[in-house]
């Protein structure tokens, strides 16, 4: 190739190649990532009230316990999570009741309430909550998470308020 | 400095080497018929990587499979592009790997020295044909069922051994959980890493004899 400024017959194939190797790759490797993060841009999000207990079983100074299992779709199967709480009531006003969520804020375990140590004790690092749910020692970085939301029915049910993730 | 990197590992690997004797060797004067091996190798590898894919979604359960080939097409993005694309290439594959046969046949290449060449061809025909069958089951709709169904029945029509095939092959006297089962790691293990060895073997050969002369008037 005594002209420089010309493409060679090679150069050329390799160069065409190249390129569509280039854009086959891309128009199966994009697609591909998506494909695989998924489930990752999926939102859950359905609300509901649900009733944990009656007000008027609720006492002053020892933890409501409650439970619910809610059914959601992951895929193509349907899976039961379970959560949990405990109601702390303070007064006779519904309003001032605290519901706290009994998953441990250190690594998601569930705590439960322990009359002798008078707090809420994680099994899994020995973490300690107080009644309010504020830290009390262990790693846990921040006090239990709390039902934002609550209202009571007529029949004098508390009901709370939940938000998938 | 990356000129430098690059001498450093070729005198280590020889990248040059690799180049020279797998993308630069000479070629005879040949036709578009010589590309439908690549081809077939191409599709292997394309295959390869979207049943990779496919396994991040798909369940060989009898319970679940079909719902999750039916999650993979409406559920996840690009689950329709990336099953599409194994389920035609899987079709594209056989007729490409039996068109090369053809061709191999028509031009005479698999006599002296190639005969090794042509009867690990025949190997990879067959691994892909099983390929084919096994990966049929995978989506346990009616079709794949009595396909199946159907497919092992001829097999176990053999004289003598004709019912232990047949039971071998389902993993049992009926298709079940185990059928599905074993199908899906013949699919995505077995005869993969098989089809694998013999193209290493396949295209070793064929870069130490170089391809075959298009056959002249006098041949």
């Amino acid at each position: 190739m005594s002209d420089s400024h010309e493409l060679s017959r090679r150069d050329f194939i390799k160069v065409t190649t190249g390129i569509v190797g280039g854009l086959i790759g891309t128009m199966i490797g994009l697609p591909s990532v998506f494909y695989l993060i998924d489930p990752a841009f999926k939102e859950g999000g359905k609300e509901a009230w649900i009733p944990i207990g009656k007000f008027e079983d609720m006492q002053v100074g020892m933890p409501y316990p409650f439970s619910f299992t809610r059914v959601q779709v992951n895929g193509w199967e349907r899976t039961a999570s379970s959560f949990g709480g405990y109601a702390v009531r303070k007064s006779d006003d519904p309003d001032e009741l605290l519901i706290l969520n009994s998953r441990c804020t250190h690594l998601a375990c569930t705590v439960n309430w322990s009359v002798d140590a008078n707090a809420f004790i994680c099994p899994c690092h020995d973490a300690k909550f107080s009644m309010e749910g504020e830290v009390l020692d262990g790693p846990p970085p921040r006090a239990l998470d709390i039902y934002e939301e609550h209202r009571i029915t007529e029949d004098g049910i508390i009901e709370i308020f939940f938000k998938e993730a | 400095m990356w000129k430098n990197i690059y001498l450093w590992l070729d005198e280590r690997i020889g990248f040059n080497d690799f180049y020279k004797n797998l993308l630069d060797r000479p070629e005879p004067k040949t036709s578009w018929w010589n590309t439908l091996g690549s081809a077939s190798m191409f599709l292997f590898v394309l295959q390869g990587l979207t049943g990779i894919f496919l396994t991040v979604y798909y369940t060989p359960s009898p319970d679940h499979a079909y719902d999750s080939v039916n999650y993979i097409m409406e559920g996840v993005a690009f689950g329709w592009l990336i099953r599409g694309i194994h389920h035609w290439g899987a079709t594209l594959m056989v007729i490409l790997v039996f068109v090369h046969m053809l061709r191999v046949f028509y031009t005479a290449s698999f006599k002296y020295p190639r005969e090794l060449t042509w009867l690990i061809g025949i190997g990879l025909f067959l691994t892909t044909l099983g390929m084919g069958f096994t990966g049929y089951l995978l989506p346990w709709n009616q079709k794949a069922f009595w396909a199946t169904t159907v497919g092992t029945q001829i097999a176990g029509t053999a004289p003598y051994i004709g019912e232990f095939i047949l039971k071998a092959l389902r993993g049992g006297p009926d298709l079940s959980a185990l059928t599905l089962q074993r199908f899906f790691s013949a699919h995505i293990w077995i005869i993969p890493a098989i089809l694998a060895a013999l193209i290493g073997v396949h295209l070793f050969l064929i870069i130490k004899h170089g391809e075959s002369h298009w056959p002249k008037k006098e041949d």
